[in-house]
């Protein structure tokens, strides 16, 4: 403990929570100093973002008291939170796009009668005078839409300081952040530290949190199971400690031969999005790639798919010249695509678990456009038990499954396609580990049986583990292509580093 | 992410499914059945008539053309669309079918004009909609008062008499059935088996659950949609030119208000309003069922006007109700 | 940095230019258009549309819709006026009570079912549409209210002015519109609307009571559609219970649209309505004019709602394209 004299602002004492009777954090403690930056670690569903929006009344424990400066408090809803002094930074910022960045300040903090005036001259010089304090320029009286969402992280912090918020957490905010967006984010982090403030940061990132943070707390399955000061704790026993195990390389299946080109991609660009994208991806290869969130690489993936196409640039499939001018095209040539986003872009929530298998491939279960019941239940049970989907029945609706199983259930729809070319977009996200160990499983298989498979990542172990060759992607343009042995952590995530001012980051990064 | 999201933790496992018989009582349609039952019991209470079989027939007809427009709509709502233009589309494409008529036109040409000039106002929904991105509440909105002002135009103020040959569809007994009863059955089963049975079918459920995952999954969403708007159009314009024939004269506010019926009987049957689910079975069930309301309530004298107060309530009590069923079994 | 005071500056001055190009085209043909007495002659057109596009334009904001509004405005004129016929005794400005109290009510009823149970409005008033009339015939024994029964004090606010000859009825309408400016940018509940219609997502998160705004947009509507109830009364002298009201709600959306109100909530102004309102009223007027039948009214509203929809998009989509590109370093 570092701050040993000094009494915590908040404490958390036996924090639980359930959802629909499952237990995602179990009997957490933790004190927040005043004065501190305070990382929360964790992998996807160890708890901590729950843990930050408990604290911010977004939930209510199911268990547990929080004390604030001593005193037990009931933050049953953000509002209450805002009054206490709590703040929650979203990574993607809530905003009220038509009114004014003023407003969007004040909105929530101002009580009094539905009549009462709005006080738009005091509203806007105390906008005006935060955005100062901050030193960032934004005109206050301009609309939110249209801000980027540096700045829309800004008006939340200038939120923050309005109501005099003495916790702000911050919820992986610099995912979407330029290097330079992200080395301002740590200026006035810490110098609201220095005024005594207590910042919690969640993030990925290890270089970030040992460049800011002070102290850090590692979530694991719901549970807390370690706080340390930064300086205590090695890269290596970080990843011990959320992980559960030590760091060990994952076992990589070869013994498969690499064939000819299957996906060729050359020259493809789209404006704002990526640039001169080339490369290819052979039979039985698994070609990772890597970047930052917004590097372009699901954008990347989207062209070829045929969601949203390129600008200009060719696609060859087997050698062929392709147009896919929408997924219909795509499909047709034997690509298969399984999106980042299982929500918006994968299930069909409320229609039945077998249905949803079957959605890519009509033909196959309506030979004449009339679907053979008979024939599609009997497809959805030979893949529910070749993928080893849990389920109750293939009539359950697939809202009803967990995560991992639906995602199980949209790699066997594009399965049951047969496609020669795969692209997996972030395939194993807020998927329980022992599940994702059953994905890498296979996606080896399915390299081996000679399909091409392009493998977008955010995690790093994830690519070293499974690619055969890496391509790293930094502000839309192709930076990297390192093969396998040459492929390390530090490789990609220096591809990764945009270059355009990278000075902010790598002298961070080398902290 | 500002919902308040539960997140999938790994440990959990499926729930269990609902037992068979639970299911099926509470499908939408299963309701709609027995209230279907309920109201021919109170009729028979109120009047023999209700026990004639060719009385309720000849009833029928009087809503039979919104009951056909209503078994099309039922697809486009499940598309997760609407159209509220179509009985503007029968008042427009019968005024020019009578038109083309009163013109001179041979019948079979003033025929092939109403079902075009039909098919090109869906036409124009589907470019404004599916072309242009157009939320459809507001468009069909915009059309519905476009169709049938042009309709205004077209025949003023006076109503146009068709000739006698053209006059009396719903007198024609097939076995003892009006034409019209006999047209909207065999659509019910054809359209039913296509909702059903079909991939076009099913991939209307996909767009109406998730657009965005159905275009991923290879459905041509905006193709589907666009013949689902150009069909609406279609029988839109045949129903307009059997209730000129049933009428016997065309005016510009044919089948007016007419979209609140049709609406009507896709809710009662258990449409889901917000699309991906529904059934034509539902809006078959909830078309006899309007109709043995409504004449009942026309055998006990009331003034039309208390028609109208019932049906603006059973529109609202029709949806709440749908959208308890469906929330109550899916989260 | 004030690009979006351009943008707002074209779309109302967009509108501006529009009618001033079309009133100079439709007196270049016939230049009585450009009169005094024309001007009257739109001026007496618009006061019940503007009052129902003011209410109009907040449930769009608010991300709904209300097509009950023109049944309110027969009911809540049948009402007034059964009170005028059956018990005469009564002062007559009451009837302004009766009118807005009563509309009230109906657009609070609207509101709750579109809150409480979560449908969504375009059904919900479709209903309504059907309800609200059946229940002026019901109410009204299908039985007009004419002229003699309407007090003649309510008749002349149509016909005498306090000053410059501009009846009452117009500037009831154009302080119903100032009251609105004030009410959606000075008040905190105003502002709410705007941020509701933004994002109701997180709206709530911000401590903004979505249930409470949906009553207060839907029953303004009502309010207001009782208000141009009693000064149908006041225009025509008469209330029937199958014509008064009827087909109102497609004006209003013609001119809140044309106005700018987005249909996808949170985007509109009073200035913007208030001019789309003004155009509509215009070729109104020039229609009988230009020798044009009044049968086409009805067809223009809707070519107008298309448009105008038409032309939001396009300019959105050309918005769109340049902000993706400024992206690009």
């Amino acid at each position: 403990m570092t701050a040993g004299t000094t009494s915590p602002v908040l404490s958390a004492r036996g924090i639980g929570k359930q959802f629909a009777g499952v237990e995602v954090l179990r009997d957490v403690d933790l004190d927040l100093m005043p004065g501190e930056i305070h990382a929360l670690l964790g992998e996807n569903g160890a708890g901590k973002s729950t843990f930050a929006k408990i604290v911010a009344g977004v939930h209510r424990p199911s268990r547990g008291v929080l004390t604030l400066n001593g005193q037990v408090v009931d933050v049953a809803n953000p509002i209450i939170a805002q009054r206490l002094g709590i703040t929650l930074i979203h990574q993607e910022p809530i905003s009220f796009p038509d009114l004014s960045v003023a407003e969007n300040l004040i909105l929530g903090r101002q009580d009094g009668a539905a009549l009462g005036a709005v006080p738009w001259r005091q509203m806007t010089r105390d906008a005006q005078g935060l955005m100062a304090l901050l030193g960032v320029a934004i005109d206050v009286g301009r609309p939110m839409r249209g801000l980027s969402i540096a700045d829309q992280q800004m008006v939340e912090i200038a939120r923050a300081l309005a109501s005099d918020s003495r916790v702000i957490i911050m919820d992986e905010p610099t995912a979407p952040l330029t290097p330079k967006e992200v080395a301002t984010l740590f200026t006035i982090a810490r110098r609201l530290r220095d005024e005594g403030r207590t910042i919690v940061f969640i993030s990925h990132r290890l270089e970030e949190v040992r460049a800011l943070c002070d102290r850090v707390t590692i979530f694991r399955d719901g549970n807390r199971v370690a706080t340390e000061g930064i300086a205590d704790l090695t890269d290596a026993d970080i990843i011990r400690l959320m992980i559960g195990r030590p760091v060990k390389e994952y076992m990589h299946k070869r013994g498969t031969e690499i064939g000819e080109v299957a996906l060729r991609v050359s020259n493809l660009t789209r404006a704002g999005l990526f640039h001169d994208i080339s490369f290819e991806v052979r039979k039985g290869e698994i070609v990772g790639l890597g970047g930052l969130v917004g590097a372009g690489r699901t954008d990347v993936a989207q062209a070829i798919f045929g969601i949203a196409p390129a600008d200009s640039g060719t696609i060859e499939v087997h050698g062929k010249r392709a147009q896919i001018a929408s997924p219909v095209d795509a499909i047709g040539l034997g690509i298969a695509f399984v999106p980042e986003d299982r929500a918006v872009a994968g299930i069909f929530r409320s229609l039945p678990t077998d249905q949803n298998i079957t959605a890519a491939v009509p033909r196959k279960i309506a030979p004449f456009g009339m679907i053979k019941a008979g024939l599609e239940r009997a497809m959805a049970l030979d893949a529910v038990s070749r993928l080893r989907i849990r389920l109750a029945s293939v009539r359950q609706p697939i809202g009803e499954l967990s995560g991992g199983n639906q995602q199980k259930a949209i790699l066997a729809r594009w399965l049951l396609a047969d496609p020669s070319i795969l692209v997996l977009d972030e395939p194993t996200r807020g998927i329980d580990i022992g599940v994702k160990a059953e994905f890498y499983d296979m996606i080896g298989d399915l390299a081996a049986n000679g399909r091409a498979i392009l493998l977008i990542s955010s995690e790093l172990p994830e690519l070293l583990a499974l690619c055969d060759r890496v391509l790293v992607m930094a502000e839309g343009r192709l930076t990297a292509n390192l093969a396998r042995g040459v492929a390390s952590q530090e490789t990609i995530m220096q591809a990764a580093v945009p270059k355009g001012d990278g000075l902010a980051r790598s002298g961070k990064a080398a902290a | 992410m500002t919902q308040t999201e539960i997140p999938a933790p790994a440990t959990r496992e499926a729930t269990l499914p609902r037992p068979a018989w639970k299911v099926l009582l509470i499908r939408p349609e299963a309701m709609t059945f027995v209230l279907l039952v309920l109201a021919v019991i109170a009729g028979s209470q109120l009047s023999e008539y209700f026990l004639d079989l060719s009385y309720i027939l000849k009833s029928f007809t009087l809503s039979a053309e919104f009951a056909i427009v209503a078994l099309v709509l039922t697809m486009v709502i499940i598309a997760g669309e609407i159209d509220l233009s179509p009985a503007a589309n029968m008042a427009l494409s019968a005024c020019l079918f009578a038109y083309a008529l009163d013109a001179g036109a041979p019948m079979p040409l003033a025929i092939c004009i109403g079902l075009v000039a039909g098919v090109a106002m869906g036409a124009v929904n589907a470019a404004l909609i599916i072309g242009m991105q157009l939320p459809s509440i507001i468009v069909t909105i915009g059309t519905l008062t476009l169709y049938r002002g042009l309709a205004q135009v077209i025949a003023g103020d006076k109503s146009i008499r068709v000739p006698d040959t053209f006059i009396g569809i719903n007198d024609i007994l097939l076995l003892g059935v009006p034409l019209p009863v006999l047209l909207f059955t065999l659509l019910s089963v054809v359209l039913g088996l296509v909702l059903a049975t079909t991939v076009f079918g099913r991939q209307i459920y996909l767009i109406g659950t998730n657009e965005v995952a159905a275009r991923h999954a290879g459905v041509r969403s905006q193709r589907i949609k666009m013949w689902l708007f150009l069909l609406m159009g279609l029988v839109s314009a045949i129903a307009g030119l059997m209730t000129a024939s049933r009428l016997g004269s065309v005016r510009y506010d044919l089948g007016l208000g007419g979209e609140l019926q049709m609406v009507l009987m896709a809710m009662l049957g258990g449409t889901y309003i917000f699309g991906g689910r529904g059934s034509i079975l539902g809006t078959f069930l909830a078309a006899w069922l309007l109709v043995i309301v409504m004449t009942g309530m026309i055998v006990a004298n009331w003034m039309p006007a208390y028609q109208l107060c019932v049906l603006g309530v059973l529109l609202i009590v029709s949806i709440i109700a749908t959208n308890l069923i469906y929330s109550r079994t899916q989260r | 940095m004030t690009g979006w005071r351009h943008i707002l500056l074209r779309r109302e001055a967009g509108i501006a230019v529009m009618i001033v190009l079309f009133c100079l085209s439709v007196g270049a043909v016939k230049p009585q258009f450009l009169t005094l007495d024309s001007l009257r002659i739109i001026l007496l057109l618009v006061p019940l549309i503007m009052i129902g596009a003011m209410g109009q334009m907040l449930v769009l904001l608010a991300r709904h819709v209300d097509l009950s509004i023109g049944s309110m405005l027969g009911l809540t004129a049948m009402a007034s006026g059964m009170m005028f016929r059956y018990m005469p005794e009564v002062w007559w400005p009451v009837g302004f009570l009766v009118s807005v109290g009563l509309g009230a009510v109906l657009g609070l009823f609207n509101g709750a079912l579109v809150t409480v149970f979560r449908l969504p409005a375009i059904i919900v008033t479709l209903g309504t549409l059907n309800l609200y009339r059946g229940l002026t015939f019901i109410m009204s024994d299908a039985k007009q209210i004419d002229r003699q029964y309407v007090p003649s004090a309510l008749k002349s606010m149509s016909v005498t002015s306090p000053i410059f000859g501009i009846p009452w009825i117009i500037f009831i309408s154009f302080g119903v519109a100032i009251l609105t400016y004030w009410f959606v940018m000075h008040t905190r509940i105003g502002r709410q609307i705007y941020a509701l219609g933004s994002n109701p997502v997180a709206a709530p998160l911000r401590g903004i009571s979505v249930t409470k705004v949906t009553l207060v947009v839907f029953a303004i509507s009502g309010a207001l559609s009782g208000l141009a109830g009693i000064l149908y009364a006041s225009r025509w002298g008469f209330v029937n219970p199958s014509n008064t009201g009827s087909g109102f709600e497609l004006q209003v959306i013609a001119a809140v649209v044309i106005g700018g109100v987005s249909i996808n909530g949170g985007v509109g102004t009073v200035a913007g309505t208030v001019l789309g309102v003004v155009l509509l009223g215009c070729v109104s007027a020039a229609l009988p004019l230009l020798g044009i039948p009044g049968t086409t009214q009805s067809a223009i509203y809707g070519a107008v709602i298309l448009l105008a929809l038409m032309i939001d998009r396009l300019v959105r989509m050309q918005g769109m394209a340049r902000s993706t590109r400024a992206a690009v370093p």
